[in-house]
């Protein structure tokens, strides 16, 4: 094992798959100085400025190219600085990335990966701070990636690199300098595998992101009262590794879902909806959602703080399921998985 | 092929008889490919007409010269990214006309399995790359693959065609300024029929000339008579020979003419009655025809037998189409995501 950061692990593993195959190449805007968080630092002096493209400030036209690229043969990793400018290039990753295997008869695939980093907490307002993978995690034909530690960010990038087909990987800004235990050897974890990060047998955590640290967080002060809480991170959201996530409430009878989107729409709606139906006979209580309050993110630092869900809102849901007696206050569930809003 | 240097031989013959600048039997080619164009698509409008093609279909018929001129002097491993107004392109760089038409009528045996229709045509082993329904979003997809082709070191080139109407949107405009950083082989070829839509482009922008739009950028361009054949070829020819040596990009601005409306089943209540007059003028076909004549490479006989040949191909090609079935839901599920090159499907 050795110490590395979450960006650090990145770095590695696009120097690793870059070292390994030829037909990949990084794009994006200031790559090849690094990046505003320098995930992408050294590659230039390594591979050289045609493999690590800086480009315009281009969004729609950047993931275009990345999508005739990986038609053509490349093996592109475009980044986009920030989530929120995924706005700007969703036409080619949705119209085109996406479909371009099915419309093609399956003659076209376009294997490319869309880096992304998303969520609040660096005071970066509200078009710099959004969690806005549920939209993604909608268009049939992309995968959808979500690390929440070190050696998920390079492993989960090594199989996003080697996938035939379109993968984003929506990584988070405040984990990336966190200091990790990381093998020495960057292997790649598939995408669609879950992982259980603690075992519990009273109530179910799925978390994403950076909240799995929230609730890794919230079941020690669980533990505290006595609850043994269960925590997964599926890992990708698209394809979803369902089978673990519902085996695990089968056996609480009681899950909290937590990410850090605005809960409305978020992809927590989703895994609820899912794991109702498969494990609806086995519910003890209503599934919690916990997700940021519906608005826009904001500047002002206390306010961000209040904002930002985290471990405290995960106890507060989870108690909720634990002592439920029936739905008799409307939106009950609901107030237990807010924000401090 | 015709270089710059004939080019300027042309110029100092200006106003006398010249001679054929396409040998006869390429001239005779692109006849055949716009008679099959041209049959292609009114038969395409009588199918769509009675529900046997069905939803949006954009034809071509007016312009058929540019797509024939065009993908008639690319290789296969040339790459071609289509638009809307795709069916020409398609046939022009080697779809197979029955699978092409099977596509349209949304059947198994089409080009891309009956899952991608009209706007949707690939055929990769012709490098027919892909055509797409939103206007201009194929711009950035052609440059990503001239990047490819360059940093492979190949001399093959990639063509993208658009209208008059992407050229407003923005992803125009990141794309050429992309493609003139980074010197792509890339051949921007513009099919300005005057509409975007239904609206002239008088209503859509200030700026008269496509070619102008790019003028900052200072890479070649130019303005051709999109329904003269002979003009679209030797200028193409000149800019392809120039990417093939690594070269680019370019911009081929064809002023071309839509019989059709912007869709089957267009009411065109926009469509100007003078214009319609000027048909004649503008039909590629016709004049092809008719300089064939004057020169002395097509005669009557040859002309009736082009179109002889290409209704009978049409008729085989519908014939083949109504014999497909149509894919089942199971053939689309399992096409939503690439399996891995093992054949082992990806998780």
């Amino acid at each position: 094992m050795r110490t590395l950061s979450y960006v650090e692990a990145i770095r590695a593993a696009l120097a690793q798959a870059m070292r390994a195959d030829p037909r990949v190449i990084v794009l994006g805007e200031d790559v090849a100085e690094g990046g505003p968080y320098l995930a992408t630092e050294g590659l230039a002096q390594e591979f050289g400025r045609e493999r690590v493209r800086n480009t315009p400030i281009s969004e729609s036209a950047v993931c275009g190219v990345a999508v005739g690229a990986a038609q053509a043969g490349l093996r592109p990793v475009v980044e986009i600085m920030f989530i929120d400018f995924i706005t700007l290039a969703l036409d080619q990753l949705v119209n085109q990335a996406a479909k371009a295997h099915f419309m093609s008869g399956g003659q076209l695939s376009a294997p490319l990966v869309l880096r992304t980093q998303g969520g609040t907490g660096g005071r970066a307002a509200a078009q710099h701070s959004q969690s806005l993978e549920a939209w993604l995690t909608h268009v049939p034909g992309l995968k959808v990636a979500m690390p929440s530690c070190a050696t998920d960010a390079a492993g989960l990038l090594l199989s996003a690199i080697a996938d035939p087909g379109p993968v984003v990987v929506v990584e988070n800004k405040a984990l990336y300098y966190r200091r990790e235990q990381v093998p020495n050897a960057l292997e790649p974890i598939p995408l669609g595998v879950a992982r259980r990060l603690r075992e519990g047998r009273d109530v179910t955590i799925v978390a994403t992101s950076r909240l799995v640290d929230g609730a890794l967080e919230a079941a020690e002060q669980l533990a505290a009262e006595g609850v043994e809480a269960e925590v997964l991170d599926p890992r990708t959201l698209q394809p979803l590794d369902l089978e673990p996530l519902a085996q695990s409430v089968k056996r609480t009878g009681r899950a909290v879902v937590a990410h850090e989107a605005v809960r409305i729409g978020g992809f927590g709606a989703e895994l609820a909806a899912q794991l109702q139906a498969a494990a609806f006979d086995y519910l003890e209580a209503p599934i919690h959602r916990v997700g940021a309050p519906f608005t826009p993110v904001p500047a002002s630092a206390g306010l961000e703080d209040a904002y930002r869900p985290g471990a405290n809102e995960i106890v507060r849901a989870a108690r909720s399921a634990l002592q439920w007696e029936g739905c008799e206050e409307l939106g009950a569930v609901a107030a237990a998985g807010g924000g401090g809003w | 092929m015709t270089g710059a240097g004939s080019a300027a031989v042309r110029r100092a013959r200006a106003g006398k008889p010249r001679p054929p600048a396409i040998p006869p039997d390429t001239a005779v080619a692109l006849l055949r490919t716009i008679w099959r164009i041209r049959c292609f698509e009114e038969r395409i409008a009588q199918l769509h007409k009675s529900l046997q093609i069905q939803g949006l279909v954009h034809l071509s018929i007016g312009g058929e010269g540019v797509a024939a001129t065009v993908c008639g002097q690319l290789r296969d491993d040339d790459a071609v990214y289509s638009g809307h107004r795709a069916h020409g392109h398609a046939l022009a760089k080697g779809a197979p006309m029955a699978q092409t038409l099977a596509e349209l009528m949304g059947r198994s045996g089409g080009l891309c399995r009956g899952l991608g229709g009209s706007m949707h045509l690939v055929d990769a082993t012709r490098g027919l790359m892909g055509a797409t329904g939103v206007v201009g979003g194929n711009l950035p997809l052609a440059a990503g693959d001239a990047l490819a082709k360059r940093l492979a070191g190949s001399d093959a080139v990639t063509v993208v065609f658009f209208g008059d109407g992407a050229v407003q949107a923005g992803h125009f405009h990141e794309t050429v300024n992309l493609a003139a950083l980074w010197e792509l082989p890339l051949i921007f070829v513009c099919e300005n029929n005057g509409m975007a839509e239904f609206t002239s482009r008088a209503e859509h922008t200030t700026v008269a000339s496509v070619a102008d739009v790019v003028s900052p950028y200072g890479f070649a361009r130019a303005t051709v008579d999109g329904s003269d054949v002979a003009a679209v070829h030797d200028k193409f020819a000149a800019y392809l020979e120039q990417a093939r040596m690594g070269e680019g990009p370019f911009l081929l601005e064809c002023l071309t003419h839509r019989r059709r409306g912007h869709y089957e089943g267009d009411q065109q209540q926009y469509r100007d009655e003078q214009a319609e007059a000027q048909w004649s003028a503008k039909d590629p076909l016709a004049r092809w025809q008719e300089r064939g004549r004057a020169e002395g490479w097509l005669s009557a006989a040859q002309a009736q037998q082009l179109e002889r040949d290409a209704t009978a191909e049409v008729e085989q090609a519908l014939a083949y189409a109504r014999q497909s079935p149509p894919p089942t839901a199971a053939q689309a599920a399992a096409l939503v995501y690439a399996a891995a090159p093992d054949g082992a499907p990806p998780r």
